[in-house]
C-alpha cells in the first residue's frame, strides 16, 4: 500500500458495502466513457523515500547555493541571516498545516501571529495599518497601484525609473485589465528627477506617484520631496521599502507615504530561488476599507475575553465577488509568521545591527571594488546596502569567471536596462565577511585586468 | 461541560517585552569604518518599538500560540474545496535542501541548473496530469493562476482582432473566479446552475455569443458532482468562439481518471496547496500553476523555462507574453514539494488518491444521509454537500453545527458555500483519512443532529472547549483594532 493512503482493501470493501456500491468504479459512473482517460498517466514510476532523497540531493547539488558561494546578489532578494529558531517554530504542525482562519475559535494561534505581524509592519513602515500579506513585493506594488486608482478615481500611475523593473512588469500586468496607464519618471543620476516628476504628476489624472527606496540601483530616494509633489497634485504617494532596512532608515510613513509596500523576504524568509516571498502592504487609516487582502482585528468573546478574528471582510472576493477590492484569497501567511518570529527574535536592536552592518559592509565593499582601475560607482547618489558598479569588461564575463571561484558577483543590469549594459549590481548583507569582500575584490581585479 | 483543551494563554509577544532583553547573536562587524555612507537625512529618528525578548521567550510564546490552532497534523479538517490532506514530511526535508532553499533567484542559469530542471520537469508532469500542452509555474496561488489564465484568453482574442467583453461564470463558483475575471477587465455574467449544481445548458446557450470571451467552470462542480455533459458544453462554447477555463480547485477528484485538456478545456489552473500536498500554512503560501493549450502558448507569463539540448534556461524573449505575476519565477519552494509528491506517488499512486478521495466522500455522504438533507443525490466525487435546513427548523444553523464540531475535536466543514445551497456544509474528507476517522466524524455529526432536536442550547453555546468562545464579529468590524498599541 502507498504510505500516504489510509484504507486497506478490507476497509474499502466495508465502506463500499455501507455505500451499497459494488466498486469504486461504480461511484465514477457519472463520468461519461468518452470523458475518461483510457490509459494510465505517463509519469515516472513511484520512487521510494530513499531513492527520491538521492535524486533530489543530486538536483539540489547542481545549484550554486549561498552556503557554498559568497553571495553578492540582490535585485529584490537578499542573503540576510535567518536565526534557526524560526524554522523550528513554523514547522509546528498546528501552524504549518492549518487553513486560513475561517473558524476563529480554532485558529487563535494563527490569528494572534497575524495581529502581531500587522503591528510590527505598521511600526516599521510608520503606517496606521498593515494587512496580513500579499504574495510578494511586486504584487504588493501592483495592488497599491490598483488601490490608488480606486481611491482617487484617477487613471494614471507615475513610477520612478528606480522602481525594480520586475515590480514594474508585474504592475503592468495587473493594470492591463483596469486600463491604468503607467508613466515613468527618469532617474539619470540614480534617483528620481524631481523636476521631471513635478511635470508628469498631473492634478487630474495621476492616482499615485510610486518610488522605491533604496531603489533598484541601491540609491536612497528623497521620500519627503516625492510626497510633496504627489500631494500637491492630489495623488497618493506609494513607497516600496524593504522592512529589513527600516531599523536604520526612516519609516516612510513619517515622511508622507500614503501606502507602503515592500518585499519582506529579508526578514526571516529564505530566498528559495525567489519564492515563496512576502508582500508587505501598509496604509493610512483612512484607506483601510479600500485595502486588498486579509485583516485581523482584536475583539472579545462571549465571556469578554480578548480574541482575534478576520475582519472588514466585505472588501474581499468571497463576499464581494466581482466587486472585491482585490482577487487575492490564499496569501503567504506562513511567510508572515516567519517575519513575525524574525522581528520578535531580532527586536529593535537586532534590526538596527543588521541594517548598520549591511550598510557598513556595502560601503567597505564599494571602496574596495572601486579602487580597482576601471571600476567605478555608476551613480553618485547615496546608497544603502546595494550599488551599481560600472565595469571595464562585460559584466556577464565577470560573473562567469567569479562563479568558478565560488563568488556570486552580482546581477548584470543589461537584462533590465540596455543603457546599463556595462553595469553590475552588487548587494552586501551583514552575512558577508571582510575576507569574502576582500576575495571578491581580488578576483574582480584579476577579471578586469 | 467539557474543559478548555488548551491552557488559557492570552499574551502577545509585545506583552513579554523587557527593555534590554535580546534574542539574537550576530558576529561583530569585521570591516573598518561605520555606516557613515548613509546621510543623517535618511536615518530613522525614533527607533522602531519592537519586542525585546529572549530566544526562549520566542520559543515558548509561539509554541503556546500554536496550541491554540487546529491543523491537519492534529485534527480532521473536512474543509470542502480546500483539500486538507496530509502534508508529507519528506516534502519539507526536500524543500530545505541547501541547493534549493539557499538559492538566489538571480543566480546565473549555469548556477541554477538543478532548480531549472525541476521546474521544467514539474511543468511536464502537470501538463500530462491535466492533458495540457504547456504550464506556467509562476502564479503564486489559485487566484493569480485565474488572473493569468483569463489574461491569456484576453490576449488570444485580441491577437485575432476580436473584441469580446464578457466572461460567463456559474452562480456556484468560488468568489475568486468573478474577482479575477473582473480584474482582467471583463464584465462578469452569472449563469444559473441546476439544483444539482450542474450547468443549465439552455441558459448557457442563450448567453453564448460573439461578445463572450470565456466560460469559467469548476469540475467537479462545487456540489461535488462531475458535470456529465461537460464535453457537450466545451464543444458548444468553442462553436461560438468562446474559450473554456477550468478552475482546478477540485482536481483531487479526477487524477488519472479524466483530464481537463481531454474534456475540451483551453486553460486550467492547479492548486498545488490542495491536490499536491503543499501545506496551507494558515493561509498560504500556495502555488497556482496554470496549464494551457498550444494556441495560448505565445501569451505565457515570462520567463518560461526552456531546454536547449541538455541545458535549461529562462527564456525572456516572448513578445506576446501577458507579462509577469511575481517578481521572480514562482513559489519555487512549493514547486519542490509538489514535485516530491508526484515522484513519491507515481501514476498508480495518483490514481489511487482520487479513487480513495471519492470513496471517502461517498462513505461520509451515505453515513449522513439519514440525519442531514443532501444538497444533491449521490454518488458524489471527492466532496459532498449537506444542508442543515432540517436542523434550522430547531433553530440550529450550519454555523452552530460547525462550532459544535470544534468541541467534539474536529475542524469544521466549509459553511455557507456553495451559495446556491441553503445552510450548506461542504465536506471534503480527502484520501489520507482512514475509515476510523471518518466514522468518528460521522458519529459526531449524527450526535449534533440529535442535539439539534433535543438540546439545541448545547449547540448554540458551542464551542466551549476552544481557547476562546464565539467572538464578537460586529465589534471587530465597527471598531477596527488592527494593531497592538499597548
Amino acid at each position: 500500500m502507498q504510505r500516504y493512503l489510509a484504507n486497506t482493501p478490507a476497509e474499502q470493501r466495508a465502506m463500499l458495502d455501507t455505500i451499497g456500491a459494488p466498486s469504486i468504479e461504480a461511484l465514477l459512473a457519472r463520468i461519461p466513457a468518452k470523458a475518461r482517460l483510457p490509459r494510465a498517466l505517463d509519469l515516472p514510476a513511484a520512487a521510494a523515500e530513499l531513492e527520491l532523497i538521492r535524486e533530489m540531493r543530486a538536483l539540489a547539488a547542481a545549484n550554486a547555493d549561498v552556503n557554498g558561494y559568497a553571495c553578492f546578489l540582490g535585485g529584490g532578494s537578499y542573503d540576510h541571516f535567518v536565526p534557526g529558531v524560526i524554522n523550528h517554530m513554523i514547522l509546528r504542525g498546528e501552524f504549518f498545516t492549518a487553513y486560513t482562519p475561517y473558524q476563529p475559535e480554532a485558529s487563535q494561534g494563527t490569528l494572534r501571529t497575524i495581529y502581531e505581524y500587522q503591528t510590527m509592519m505598521a511600526e516599521l513602515t510608520g503606517m496606521d495599518v498593515a494587512n496580513a500579506s500579499i504574495y510578494d513585493g511586486a504584487s504588493s506594488l501592483a495592488e497599491a497601484a490598483l488601490m490608488a486608482a480606486a481611491v482617487t478615481g484617477r487613471s494614471d500611475v507615475v513610477l520612478a525609473a528606480g522602481v525594480n523593473p520586475l515590480y514594474r512588469r508585474v504592475t503592468q500586468t495587473y493594470c492591463d485589465g483596469p486600463r491604468i496607464k503607467l508613466r515613468t519618471v527618469a532617474a539619470p543620476d540614480g534617483t528620481i528627477d524631481l523636476d521631471a516628476a513635478r511635470k508628469l504628476v498631473d492634478g487630474t489624472k495621476t492616482a499615485a506617484l510610486v518610488i522605491q527606496t533604496p531603489n533598484f540601483y541601491g540609491c536612497l530616494e528623497d521620500i519627503a520631496a516625492a510626497a510633496e509633489i504627489a500631494h500637491a497634485a492630489g495623488a497618493l504617494l506609494v513607497v516600496a521599502a524593504d522592512p529589513v532596512n527600516l531599523g536604520v532608515l526612516e519609516a516612510p510613513g513619517r515622511l508622507g507615504a500614503d501606502i507602503v509596500v515592500g518585499e519582506g523576504q529579508g526578514i526571516g524568509v529564505p530566498m528559495s530561488f525567489g519564492g515563496p516571498s512576502l508582500g508587505v502592504f501598509a496604509a493610512k487609516k483612512a484607506l483601510v476599507r479600500r485595502m486588498p487582502g486579509r485583516l485581523v482585528g482584536a475583539t472579545v468573546d462571549l465571556d469578554g475575553q480578548r480574541g482575534f478574528v478576520l475582519t472588514l471582510q466585505t472588501r474581499e472576493q468571497h463576499i464581494r465577488r466581482a466587486k472585491a477590492t482585490s482577487n487575492i484569497c490564499t496569501n503567504v501567511a506562513l511567510c508572515a509568521l516567519m517575519a513575525t518570529i524574525y522581528v520578535a527574535t531580532m527586536g529593535t536592536q537586532g534590526l538596527i545591527e543588521v541594517g548598520e552592518q549591511s550598510a557598513a559592509k556595502a560601503r567597505y565593499a564599494a571602496d574596495r571594488l572601486t579602487s580597482i582601475p576601471g571600476v567605478s560607482l555608476r551613480f553618485p547618489a547615496p546608497f544603502f546596502k546595494e550599488f551599481a558598479l560600472k565595469l571595464p569588461v562585460s559584466p556577464d564575463r565577470v560573473v562567469g569567471k567569479l562563479l568558478k571561484q565560488r563568488i556570486l558577483a552580482g546581477v548584470p543590469l543589461k537584462r533590465f536596462d540596455r543603457a546599463l549594459g556595462d553595469c553590475l549590481l552588487v548587494a552586501v548583507t551583514e552575512k558577508r565577511t571582510r575576507a569574502e569582500i576582500d576575495a571578491f575584490a581580488d578576483a574582480l581585479r584579476k577579471a578586469v585586468a | 461541560m467539557a474543559h478548555k483543551a488548551a491552557p488559557a494563554y492570552d499574551k502577545l509577544v509585545f506583552e513579554l517585552s523587557s527593555p534590554g532583553r535580546q534574542g539574537y547573536a550576530l558576529p561583530a562587524n569585521d570591516v573598518p569604518g561605520a555606516a557613515d555612507g548613509v546621510p543623517a537625512k535618511y536615518r530613522r529618528t525614533i527607533p522602531a518599538a519592537l519586542p525585546e525578548v529572549s530566544e526562549f521567550d520566542v520559543v515558548r510564546h509561539y509554541s503556546r500560540l500554536s496550541r491554540m490552532n487546529y491543523g491537519v497534523d492534529t485534527h480532521f479538517y473536512p474543509l470542502g474545496s480546500c483539500t486538507m490532506k496530509y502534508n508529507p514530511k519528506l516534502n519539507e526535508d526536500m524543500a530545505r535542501l541547501p541547493g534549493f532553499i539557499a538559492l538566489h533567484p538571480l543566480a546565473p542559469d549555469a548556477a541554477s541548473q538543478g532548480a531549472l530542471t525541476l521546474m521544467y520537469e514539474l511543468g511536464r508532469m502537470l501538463s500530462e496530469i491535466a492533458g495540457m500542452d504547456a504550464v506556467s509555474l509562476q502564479p503564486a496561488a489559485g487566484a493569480q493562476g485565474e488572473l493569468a489564465g483569463v489574461l491569456m484568453i484576453r490576449a488570444y482574442h485580441a491577437s485575432r482582432g476580436e473584441k469580446r467583453t464578457k466572461v460567463l461564470i456559474p452562480d456556484s463558483a468560488h468568489g475568486t473566479n468573478p474577482a479575477s475575471t473582473a480584474l482582467a477587465g471583463y464584465e462578469v455574467i452569472e449563469v444559473k446552475s441546476t439544483r444539482d449544481g450542474e450547468v443549465e445548458i439552455d441558459d448557457l446557450a442563450r448567453h453564448l455569443d460573439e461578445t463572450v470571451a470565456a466560460f469559467m467552470i469548476t469540475v467537479p462542480n462545487t456540489l461535488g458532482n462531475f458535470e456529465p455533459r461537460i464535453i457537450e458544453i466545451t464543444n458548444l462554447c468553442h462553436s461560438k468562439g468562446v474559450q473554456v477555463y477550468m478552475d482546478g480547485a477540485n482536481l483531487n477528484a479526477i487524477l488519472g481518471i479524466a483530464r481537463p485538456g481531454d474534456l475540451g478545456f483551453d486553460v486550467c489552473h492547479f492548486n498545488l496547496h490542495k491536490t499536491f500536498t503543499t501545506p496551507h500554512g494558515g493561509g498560504g503560501p500556495g502555488a497556482g500553476p496554470v496549464g494551457i493549450k498550444a494556441h495560448l502558448e505565445p501569451f505565457l507569463p515570462t520567463p518560461v523555462v526552456v531546454k536547449n539540448g541538455e541545458v535549461y534556461a529562462l527564456d525572456w524573449k516572448r513578445p506576446k507574453s501577458i507579462g509577469k505575476l511575481q517578481a521572480f519565477w514562482g513559489n519555487f519552494g512549493m514547486l519542490v514539494r509538489a514535485y516530491t509528491y508526484i515522484r513519491t506517488m507515481g501514476p498508480d499512486g495518483l490514481r489511487a488518491v482520487s479513487d480513495n478521495a471519492v470513496l471517502n466522500a461517498n462513505y461520509v455522504m451515505k453515513r449522513l444521509e439519514q440525519d442531514y438533507d443532501l444538497a444533491a443525490p449521490g454518488p458524489c466525487m471527492h466532496e459532498c454537500v449537506v444542508s442543515a435546513r432540517r436542523q434550522k427548523k430547531h433553530g440550529v444553523t450550519a454555523m452552530d453545527i460547525a462550532k459544535r464540531l470544534l468541541d467534539l475535536g474536529f475542524y469544521a466543514p466549509s459553511t455557507y458555500f456553495p451559495l446556491i445551497v441553503e445552510e450548506a456544509l461542504m465536506i471534503e474528507p480527502t484520501e489520507t483519512e482512514s475509515k476510523q476517522t471518518l466514522d468518528a466524524f460521522c458519529d459526531a455529526m449524527i450526535q449534533i443532529a440529535r442535539e439539534a432536536e433535543r438540546a439545541p442550547d448545547l449547540v448554540h453555546e458551542a464551542p466551549v472547549t476552544t481557547p476562546v468562545r464565539r467572538l464578537d464579529q460586529t465589534k471587530a468590524a465597527r471598531e477596527p483594532d488592527l494593531k497592538w498599541t499597548g
